[in-house]
């Protein structure tokens, strides 16, 4: 009994010590900026949040669950999991599902200019004037659909992003020779 | 002369079965029915198309262009109808598509107008540069990273010492070793001409003491110029740290290039291809192609780039057998295949058809530290599979995983079966893409952020407009409009109160 007892009090010291020997907790704001590096910024709401920086902080203040952001996926939930010490969890299908990389694309024939998508692309990925054709700068987009809806004669899609014609790019081999 | 050797540490002696296929004279492979030639068969940005399907096109001519500088051209390998642009199994370990520009033969084989120069010594090395990236002439040994990148870093700083690669280390392949002994002039000229290119102080011709034919047929050509330079037998003496370290014995720094400490290495086909770009205005439209293994005829075949795999494996009789597989490239570094439908390629130096590959399950690790001894870039393939196969990438750099150079020594020798490669090559790839993701990541978050100060300054802007405008509003439109006459009034005299003090200082 004494040796459970002593074993005990062990852990505990150990415990506490180590508990103050793990230094300052981060602040939480800095918190919030580590976790905002690990969302894809997509910005696309999702998650509920108006962006990936308000998710974060979120996280952070308000206890927001770390399943919530479709476009990130798997990857995310295991890196703010890895981060926070939490479990990795399947991802909330309440907010949508993940999928590989989309980006827009207008069909200019059919865009009468009605700048709307415009002002709803949340990283200004779209160039065109009023009752000019739109375009959508492929490389600046981030996938997040908020065009879509807005545009009173759906001339935009969503196309899974192929760069170079291959999906993925294959790390440096050996240059045997070359 | 006799020159110091430094070994490199690691490597393995594995049977070379070079007798094979090095023995036969190569054969020219006859027009298949149709030419697959891929936008991107090299390391950097594919090329773009010139040409639309149902156009007419004749042998060497540029199909593709190169787009920015890491690129180059496409050639049409022979004359014909281009059929179709469209994504065609390519070769890629994931068995993916890839766009590809393809071509029904004619038969005829008619050359576009080809610019030969007779002699390369009187063409500035710049110039040959550019000779070089139009022919499309990219590192033939192995990666396919574009030649004249290479030429211009060599013109751009002092170079020391070129090294011309004929080491042929992996089993099976003997592509090199034919081509030495049926064009050496292209070898030995090639090399002369990258000299002058480069302006290289010393020249070094490598290769491994098992091609006595192939060193015989250079050493009838050479002078005092060129050091032609016989190495004992050794996997993977044929990679370029390697075999710096085994002729210099110095190391190549991690995350280095050989540029940096004077040297500039080219495979042996290499030189040959720029050569006969140069000399015969011919671009880089064939290759020498081993194809060994289990076929009834094992031998080197000259292919044209763009034939199907398939027809090049009939010419030497290949039958489809039960439980055999395909490899492009050796048996240590080469990739795996599920069918033969993709073309030849600029990298594409071997055809392997084996039914005794690596079945086995693999078994855990048991510690036996065998991978360590055989890896020739001193790293820990053990501890490296473990943080793989836990995702733990960070642990995965600071034990240098981008130093691998995937020769395959530690799955070789592994006595548990565990194909270690493998992991490394599907880590790099995901490390590869996450970094990829992470940095446009960082550059929308960067677009996010300086849109939403530019809404909050419209709104500003807005907003003063707004408040300057209920003032207006709520003024007597009388009175206000006498308040601006006054004040033009005002301004007024005060600007002829000025023209006059003009005037006086006149
Ligand atoms: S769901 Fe969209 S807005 Fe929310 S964190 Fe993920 S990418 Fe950002
Ligand atoms: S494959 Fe990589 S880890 Fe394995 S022996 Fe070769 S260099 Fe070393
Ligand atoms: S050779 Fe295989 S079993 Fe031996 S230490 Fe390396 S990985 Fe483990």
């Amino acid at each position: 009994m004494t040796g459970i007892l002593i074993v005990l009090a062990f852990t505990v010291v150990i415990a506490v010590l180590l508990y103050y020997s793990r230094g300052e907790v981060p602040e939480q704001e800095k918190l919030v900026d580590i976790i905002d590096s690990l969302l894809p910024q997509t910005q696309c709401g999702q998650c509920g949040y108006p962006g990936c920086k308000p998710y974060a902080d979120a996280i952070v203040h308000n206890h927001a669950d770390i399943n919530q952001c479709p476009p990130g996926g798997r990857n995310t939930i295991r890196q703010l999991a890895d981060l926070l010490g939490g479990e990795i969890k399947p991802l909330n299908p309440a907010h949508g599902k993940a999928g590989p990389k989309r980006v827009a694309f207008i069909d200019e024939d059919i865009c009468i200019g009605c700048v709307k998508c415009i002002k709803a692309c949340p990283v200004d990925a779209i160039v065109g004037a009023p009752e000019q054709m739109h375009t959508v700068i492929t490389l600046e987009c981030t996938g997040c659909e908020l065009c879509v809806a807005p545009c009173p004669v759906d001339c935009i899609s969503m196309l899974v992003f192929v760069q170079g014609g291959r999906r993925v790019k294959l790390g440096p081999a050996m240059r045997t020779s070359s | 002369m006799n020159r110091e050797l430094y070994p490199f540490p690691g490597g393995l002696q594995i049977p070379p079965h070079k007798e094979l296929s090095n023995a036969k004279t190569s054969l020219i492979t006859p027009l298949p029915d149709s030419i697959i030639l891929p936008l991107q068969q090299h390391i950097g940005t594919p090329a773009v198309p010139l040409v639309k399907t149902g156009d007419k096109v004749l042998k060497g001519q540029i199909i593709a262009r190169a787009d920015g500088y890491v690129s180059v051209p496409v050639h049409a390998s022979t004359s014909g109808k281009i059929i179709d642009i469209g994504n065609y199994t390519v070769p890629d370990p994931l068995g993916l598509k890839a766009p590809c520009i393809v071509i029904e033969p004619d038969g005829d084989d008619v050359w576009f107008e080809i610019k030969p120069t007779h002699d390369y010594a009187s063409i500035d090395p710049k110039d040959l540069q550019d000779v070089i990236r139009e022919a499309g002439i990219v590192g033939l040994g192995g990666a396919g990273f574009p030649a004249h990148v290479k030429l211009r870093e060599g013109t751009e700083s002092a170079v020391d010492t070129l090294i011309i690669n004929a080491v042929e280390c992996e089993p099976f392949i003997s592509c090199d070793d034919r081509l030495i002994r049926e064009k050496p002039g292209y070898i030995v000229n090639g090399t002369r001409m990258i000299r002058h290119a480069i302006q290289a102080k010393y020249c070094v011709i490598a290769l491994e003491a098992d091609m006595p034919e192939a060193y015989a047929a250079l050493k009838e050509l050479i002078d005092d110029d060129i050091d032609l330079i016989q190495l004992p037998v050794k996997y993977p003496q044929g990679g370029e740290r390697q075999l710096i370290k085994v002729l210099t014995g110095m190391e190549v720094p991690s995350g280095g290039l050989p540029i940096h400490m004077g040297i500039v290495m080219h495979n042996a086909a290499t030189a040959a291809a720029a050569y006969r770009a140069v000399i015969r205005g011919e671009p880089l439209i064939s290759r020498y192609v081993t194809v060994s293994g289990e076929v009834n005829d094992p031998r080197n075949l000259q292919v044209l780039l763009g034939t199907p795999v398939k027809h090049c494996a009939d010419q030497c009789g290949y039958e489809d057998k039960e439980g055999q597989a395909i490899i492009l490239g050796g048996p240590m570094m080469g990739m795996y295949v599920n069918n033969m439908h993709m073309p030849v390629i600029k990298t594409t130096n071997c055809v392997l058809v084996t039914s005794t590959y690596n079945k086995s399950p693999e078994m855990p690790c048991i510690r036996c530290g065998q991978c360590v001894d055989v890896c020739p870039e001193k790293l820990l393939p053990q501890q490296l599979f473990w943080h793989a196969h836990a995702k733990n990438y960070d642990r995965l750099r600071e034990y240098h995983l981008f130093d691998c150079i995937e020769c395959g020594c530690c799955s070789f020798v592994c006595p548990s079966n565990i194909r270690l490669v493998q992991y490394y090559r599907k880590a790099k790839r995901q490390i590869t893409q996450d970094e990829q993701t992470r940095s446009g990541a960082d550059h929308a978050r960067e677009r996010f952020i300086a849109r939403n100060a530019r809404l909050a300054r419209e709104e500003q802007t807005q907003n003063n407009e707004l408040l300057a405008g209920s003032d207006i509003g709520e003024l007597d439109k009388q009175a206000f409009i006498q308040a601006a006459v006054e004040r033009t009034r005002a301004k007024r005299a005060q600007l002829g109160k000025q023209e006059n003090s003009d005037d006086d200082q006149e």
